[in-house]
């Protein structure tokens, strides 16, 4: 088997949830990694979108925001930043949200505005850009981050974009007609929501990791799924695409003088 | 029709002490260069209104220049954190500042509002989240047909906007590409509109008929500023500056070392500095 890192494990089996026919809204960091290793491996029809209204985008590396030009001269039209948000998400028209979190609860509510109190906060975050509503308009959302304890948390301090809440009904209860989150991707294992409690509990560890791992680098009570199964190692095609794609974006970026 | 005119007087003819003012550019086209001449000409009292404060508005924070700030996500792109934007609203240093926090969602639906002449943005939006319960702005209404409850936020109506584009044409035209972001939204909700453009060609005569064209007399003032978005790009003219993304980190973090480069890069400059900072950012042949 090849050698693979976490990281890479993390990126292909995120990547392996997109579908060819997805219509995607990306955001930057792990979630824009594993969609344009979807477009390059499986999926080389699927449609990714960023917020700043690039549609049906297809850099050859990696963007370090999401208004690189690149992202502008690879997509089939760029439009403006609030036929973005109405005509594209908020009509309905995006299959799958891709977020990533700096906290987040079992329930797949996330938090990225502050840590502590909003008007006394202790870290004082980005904020939500434009999670709040990918949240509540993509058909979706799939959720990408490495496991930790400070990450993975019993209860966020605030919430930025909904998940289910506290429970089942929860997007019901906020008059929400999509799915929400239906897919956690980390570097240790795969999680779904349990249809009971809609909580997220592990149906996949990835290759090598036990169940200690996942307790150990996450702060919530973790549950697992009756069968628990072994995620596929990466393919050695996969490896290749991620390994290329990551030399690409190092190698553009060093042209710009870039120290990264 | 728009003035042309050099930049030390768009900015001093257009922006006032407690003003509300927009500089925008989706990360592409920011106003840099018309922000550095506000920060020369000493502004004080601003409100501050942008989907993405950036550096931008961490260099007028960090100068002293702002009383309230109206933003969606506070970040250095592909960076981090906006360390005196936080200095700021932790510290109050060096002024306390007020800040009113949005989705990217409410605030592209406010400039749409604004320029549509509306006095509120109406959207599905902010369900379930708490930035509904921490600002008042975040409203909702039930639609009339349906009894679907909505979000609703104020329209942005600022005093007068701040864009940079590629080109105007002798007439005054302002041409938009790539990234257009929220450039049109901005220019028409505001009572005036400051674009500095990369150059000023004879006519648009090539230009393809649906471009992203803001008409003549929907601008005030018109500068011709080469470089005036950097260390943000120009489609076409210019590459972002990651590299000066990274510096901001470093310089941003410790007050005198903030003060200090403000002096040497800003205070001390001109307007005409730009068109050097991007000549090794210029695309290759």
């Amino acid at each position: 088997m090849t050698d693979f890192t976490p990281d890479e494990m993390m990126a292909i089996a995120a990547s392996r949830a997109l579908r060819n026919d997805d219509v995607c809204f990306v955001g930057i960091g792990a979630p824009s990694v594993a969609c344009n290793v979807a477009r390059l491996t499986h999926a080389p029809d699927i449609t990714l979108i960023y917020e700043s209204g690039t549609i049906g985008t297809a850099p050859d590396v990696l963007p370090l925001s999401i208004g690189d030009g690149e992202l502008c001269e690879t997509a089939v039209t760029t439009v403006s930043v609030p036929e973005m948000f109405r005509y594209w998400l908020q009509g309905g028209r995006i299959t799958v949200g891709f977020l990533g979190a700096a906290q987040l609860d079992r329930f797949g509510n996330i938090n990225t505005t502050v840590i502590g109190d909003y008007d006394d906060p202790k870290v004082r975050l980005p904020g939500g850009g434009g999670a709040p509503e990918i949240a509540l308009s993509s058909g979706e959302i799939y959720i990408t981050m490495k496991q930790s304890k400070r990450g993975m948390v019993e209860k966020i301090d605030f919430f930025t974009s909904f998940g289910h809440g506290d429970g089942p009904d929860g997007r019901k209860k906020h008059g929400m007609t999509t799915k929400g989150p239906t897919f956690l991707i980390t570097d240790k294992a795969l999680w779904r929501p349990d249809p009971a409690t809609a909580a997220f509990r592990v149906v996949s560890l990835h290759p090598g990791v036990t169940r200690d791992e996942v307790r150990a680098t996450c702060a919530w009570d973790v549950a697992f799924a009756d069968d628990v199964d072994e995620t596929p190692p990466p393919t050695a095609e996969e490896l290749k695409v991620l390994r290329d794609l990551h030399a690409r974006t190092k190698a553009a970026h060093a042209l710009s003088g870039d120290p990264t | 029709m728009p003035r042309f005119q050099n930049l030390t007087d768009a900015v001093a003819d257009n922006l006032r002490d407690g003003d509300t003012v927009a500089f925008e550019g989706f990360t592409h086209l920011i106003p840099h260069a018309a922000a550095h001449e506000a920060i020369r000409q000493g502004r004080k009292g601003l409100t501050l209104i942008r989907m993405t404060p950036d550096i931008v508005y961490d260099q007028m924070i960090g100068m002293g220049m702002a009383r309230k700030v109206v933003f969606s996500y506070a970040g250095n792109p592909g960076v981090g954190l906006l360390r005196r934007m936080r200095d700021a609203v932790e510290n109050a240093w060096p002024v306390a500042i007020e800040i009113e926090e949005h989705s990217h969602a409410a605030m592209a639906n406010a400039y749409e509002a604004g320029a549509a002449g509306l006095p509120c943005a109406i959207f599905r939006g902010y369900r379930g989240a708490d930035l509904a319960r921490v600002n008042p702005n975040i409203r909702s209404v039930t639609c009339p047909f349906t009894g679907e409850e909505l979000a609703a936020v104020p329209s942005i109506r600022p005093d007068v906007s701040f864009v940079h584009a590629q080109k105007a044409n002798r007439r005054g035209d302002v041409l938009v590409e790539g990234i257009i972001g929220i450039q049109k939204e901005a220019v028409l909700a505001a009572a005036r509109a400051v674009v500095t453009v990369e150059e000023i060609v004879d006519n648009f005569d090539d230009v393809h008929t649906n471009a992203c064209i803001l008409p003549a007399w929907t601008v005030t003032s018109i500068v011709e500023a080469p470089g005036g978005a950097h260390p943000s790009y120009t489609h076409g003219y210019y590459e972002r500056d990651n590299p000066a993304y990274l510096e901001w980190d470093k310089v941003s973090t410790d007050r005198d070392t903030f003060t200090a480069w403000m002096k040497e890069h800003v205070l001390d400059a001109t307007p005409s500095v730009f068109a050097d900072r991007v000549a090794h950012l210029r695309k290759r042949p």
